[in-house]
């Protein structure tokens, strides 16, 4: 009897002494949790609640009415040639740059890159600039050289929008391909060769093959990035009467709101992002292909020979239409007075930077917002992420492994998805987060969790527990190891973490544009705004300002990494 | 006796006088106070900001806030708003009349009569004292001269139902615009929804404000537009544009848009204050010197080249049965022209 009572004490006490950071696990873990499945959660229930009680009657409209399913066929054709073209311009670009001997690589990775921080929006609003069928820039060239009374190319289309989408999803398929072909290992290759394949041939039947998994998921990835942007589509789509599952979403929020229907309408869109995932992580997770995934064996480059400067001119052309002719057209729609005319000096004026900073209040509290929010929904992001990442690394608690599950179970919902269900959450007594910042930091926090979590993780992984079973034998608990040992090891991992998630914040619109109110407005909705008003030059102003920032963030995260290279190296 | 009287009117004129000049100053004491007005408005950003900065100039230590957004988003955040339970907006100003018949019979607005209404004509009076209107816009056609000869140019609403327009038009849209609603549903009037129908045979390109249309047209983007606030073609063509507005005879939507107090607006004093800013002939002389907006005040004057409200063929459509077509002004609209 007394014995068992001594062994009870001292379990406890065993605890105790043990696990005196338990509640900050399992809190953290709760948070998730709670973060993940509340919107999810009211999306159900509200996509079964007519006016009048319970019914599917909200199912049934979206699933009969034409408007809607059209914007479902929409969706799935604008989304399927994203990822085609994505696949092919990413690929192209991604193995151009690691195996063959391209000049100035490291140039065209930051140009990839500046695609890749480029919001779609903003790059969707330079092409209207650049390609509208009759004032369009690049029309009025095209129309001036050949005497031709038609358009070269009319952005304000489906084929516009596939276009331009294409242009800011292709860096997903490109990191994806470029690192598979770092892995690749030449051995294959060198085989093929030996036994008299050309270059061509090598490549088309060896690295291409090796490369298949990767293409079919970076296929999938720019599928499901072109599927959850609304920016694009509104700006390029609805002009032309394109309606898309995200734009549609948004007008059910007009009034008189059918939140309803968003629910019901909300919800095929994740099921499809579900399956995809699914999908795409079955294609990847297979690795059949034993050669991809070691870092063995030696890597090549490929001679380009004659090729070399024709394919170099073709990735600047190609990196031209993301970056180098929209940043150029934002510019001078910054600096003129009217934008489609010859930028000289009597057509130069900083009134529209004066304005957007000076004169109209809603631009100056939407800057204070955005960064705001960015600053603290890094910072927070970063630290949940990280104690997340900790967690399912170290197998801290008993079922890890399921909160990875919810750490990236965001990816599958979309933006505006999300935003749907908080709003549900959070626009009605008891909880009113609506009409403050927070709900955007929610919305935010929720959309960078997996971004912050994989990189995180990632972080962890290359760090081993050895040191940190050191510092726990000399008696520091877990928290204090985090802090004092792991978090300094990974500080400039935590860094690129907290910046990752910084720049997707400072360019969210498609949950933000149901989320604001007038009192809470983020840059990304301003610049909406004035794009129905027409304001082009103060858009301009705004989205060079967005850029500008990204950018230094950037670099900044490429100085502290490279102090860390040299830390280390001392 | 008569020296006598007319002391007394004088005095008590005088006194009169000063008792609602004290009033004034309570008033304006009590907004200092709170220091801040906020505004959802639907008129266009250049002019919004610059009467706010008229009022803060005239008032200093009262912030204007300015929200600038289409009629139907601003009716769109109204109301959210109110099922959330925030209370943030002072003064709603929209384009669509009957926007301000659902937020009366809702419950949702003040009642306050602005000084000086009272020589305004009743178009601009809500009967029951609620909402008054700030401007009156004209909804017109609008083509680009350096692209359509004057000849060529479409004369009337019926003549934009001609296929050779087709691909070269734009069209602002009833979802965001009020002043587009009130355009559809006073043409509905004239010809009925077949009007619309055939007309979005032509392909027309869609942009949200009504506003939008004026730069469309002046880059060119599409020659012709189909409707679209005259204020705002007004003020693109003074700023040297290439741009022409036709009024077209068959009659021109008059679109009046009322301002009125939120019944929770936080800042009720600098609301009162605001709101008769608004009206005063000061305020509203700047705006039909910047961008040529007709108003009710009787004093105010136009610029010489703007036709007289008296010469135009008007269409009026009554707030009330905005109030009820709302829905299927935009429904029919996204039926028609796809989004």
């Amino acid at each position: 009897m007394e014995a068992v009572g001594r062994l009870r004490v001292g379990s406890w006490r065993g605890i105790r002494t043990l696990d005196r950071t338990l509640p900050v696990w399992i809190g953290a873990s709760l948070f998730l949790i709670f973060l993940m499945l509340l919107p999810l959660g009211w999306i159900l229930v509200a996509s079964f609640r007519g006016e009048e009680g319970w019914s599917v009657g909200g199912y049934v409209q979206v699933f009969t009415e034409k408007a809607f399913l059209r914007a479902i066929w929409n969706t799935l054709i604008i989304s399927f040639w994203v990822g085609v073209i994505a696949v092919v311009i990413g690929s192209l670009l991604g193995w151009l740059v690691t195996r063959t001997d391209l000049p100035l690589k490291r140039t065209i990775r930051a140009l990839v890159m500046a695609s890749f921080v480029t919001p779609p929006f903003l790059g969707a609003f330079a092409w209207t600039l650049l390609a509208g069928p009759n004032a369009g820039l690049l029309n009025k060239i095209y129309r001036s050289l050949t005497g031709s009374e038609e358009a070269l190319f009319n952005i304000f289309s489906m084929e516009g929008l596939i276009f331009v989408m294409a242009l800011y999803s292709f860096p997903y398929v490109f990191s994806m391909i470029a690192n598979v072909c770092e892995l690749i290992s030449s051995d294959l290759e060198d085989a093929a060769n030996i036994l008299g394949a050309s270059m061509w041939r090598v490549a088309l039947t060896v690295t291409l093959p090796l490369a298949a998994p990767a293409l079919l998921g970076g296929f999938i990835l720019a599928f499901l990035h072109s599927l959850s942007l609304f920016g694009a589509p509104a700006i390029l789509g609805l002009p032309a009467s394109v309606h898309t599952i995200t734009t549609q979403i948004w007008a059910l929020f007009q009034y008189p709101p059918r939140l309803d229907l968003a629910a019901a309408f909300s919800v095929p869109l994740l099921l499809a992002t579900m399956l995809l995932i699914a999908l795409q992580k079955k294609i990847l997770g297979r690795r059949g292909y034993s050669t991809v995934g070691g870092k063995g064996g030696e890597r090549r480059l490929l001679h380009l020979g004659i090729f070399r400067i024709p394919a170099f001119v073709l990735v600047l052309a190609l990196l031209s239409l993301s970056v180098f002719l929209p940043y150029w057209i934002l510019l001078k729609a910054a600096l003129a007075k009217a934008w489609a005319q010859p930028l000289t000096w009597d057509n130069f004026t900083l009134e529209n930077f004066k304005f957007a900073f000076f004169q109209y209040g809603d631009t100056q509290a939407a800057i204070l917002n955005t960064f705001k929010l960015g600053i603290l929904t890094a910072t927070v992001g970063t630290v949940v992420a990280a104690l997340i990442a900790y967690i399912t690394n170290r197998q801290l608690l008993w079922g890890a492994r399921y909160l990875t599950f919810f750490a990236l179970a965001p990816l599958v919902v979309p933006g505006i998805v999300l935003a749907v269900g908080l709003f549900l959450a959070y626009a009605r007594p008891p909880f009113v987060l609506y009409g403050t910042i927070w709900i955007l930091f929610i919305a935010y926090l929720t959309k960078e969790m997996p971004i912050g979590f994989s990189q995180a993780e990632t972080t962890f992984k290359s760090i081993h527990p050895e040191l940190e079973d050191a510092s726990r034998i000399l008696g520091a608990n877990r928290l204090v190891v985090l802090r004092d040992v792991t978090a300094p090891l990974a500080r400039a991992g935590l860094i690129a973490t907290w910046c990752f998630i910084f720049i997707g914040v400072i360019r969210e619109l498609s949950a933000s544009i149901l989320l604001f109110t007038p009192k809470s407005k983020v840059v990304s909705v301003v610049i909406f705004d004035l794009k129905e008003e027409g304001q082009i030059g103060v858009i301009a102003v705004l989205g060079i300002l967005l850029l500008l920032v990204s950018f230094l963030v950037i670099l900044a995260v490429q100085w502290a990494a490279r102090g860390e290279i040299l830390a280390t190296r001392e | 006796m008569k020296k006598l009287f007319s002391f007394l009117l004088v005095i008590s004129l005088c006194s009169w006088g000063a008792v609602s000049f004290a009033q004034d100053a309570a008033m304006i004491e009590a907004a200092k106070k709170e220091g801040k007005v906020i505004w959802y408005t639907s008129l266009a950003l250049p002019s919004s900001t610059m009467i706010a900065n008229l009022f803060m100039n005239k008032y200093k230590g009262i912030e204007v806030e300015v929200h600038r957004t289409g009629s139907q988003r601003v009716l769109q955040r109204v109301m959210q708003e109110v099922s959330a339970g925030i209370k943030n907006v002072d003064i709603i100003h929209t384009s669509d009349g009957g926007h301000f018949v659902l937020l009366r019979k809702k419950g949702l607005l003040t009642k306050y009569l602005p000084k000086g209404l009272e020589s305004f004509p009743s178009g601009f009076k809500d009967k029951e004292g609620y909402y008054f209107g700030m401007r009156a816009t004209l909804s017109v056609i609008a083509y680009n001269p350096k692209v359509v000869t004057e000849k060529e140019a479409p004369k009337s609403w019926k003549e934009l139902l001609d296929p050779k327009w087709r691909g070269k038009m734009v069209t602002a849209h009833p979802s965001y615009s009020g002043i587009i609603a009130t355009h559809v549903q006073a043409i509905v009037n004239l010809y009925g929804w077949d009007y619309f129908k055939e007309l979005s045979r032509n392909k027309l390109h869609l942009v949200q404000s009504a506003n939008d249309p004026a730069g469309v047209v002046a880059s060119g983007e599409r020659p012709v537009g189909a409707n679209g606030a005259e204020y705002f073609y007004y003020k693109t063509m003074k700023q040297g544009n290439p741009l022409r507005i036709v009024y077209p005879k068959e009659g021109i939507p008059l679109v009046v848009s009322p301002v009125a107090i939120a019944r929770d607006a936080p800042h009720p004093n600098a609301a009162k204050l605001f709101t008769d800013f608004i009206f005063t002939k000061e305020s509203l002389q700047a705006m039909a010197d910047l961008e040529g907006l007709y108003t009710g005040h009787p004093d105010v004057t136009y610029p010489k080249d703007k036709p007289k409200l008296k010469e135009l063929n008007l269409l009026n459509v009554e707030a009330e049965q905005l109030e009820e077509k709302n829905a299927e002004i935009k429904k029919r609209f996204v039926e028609f022209f796809g989004a």
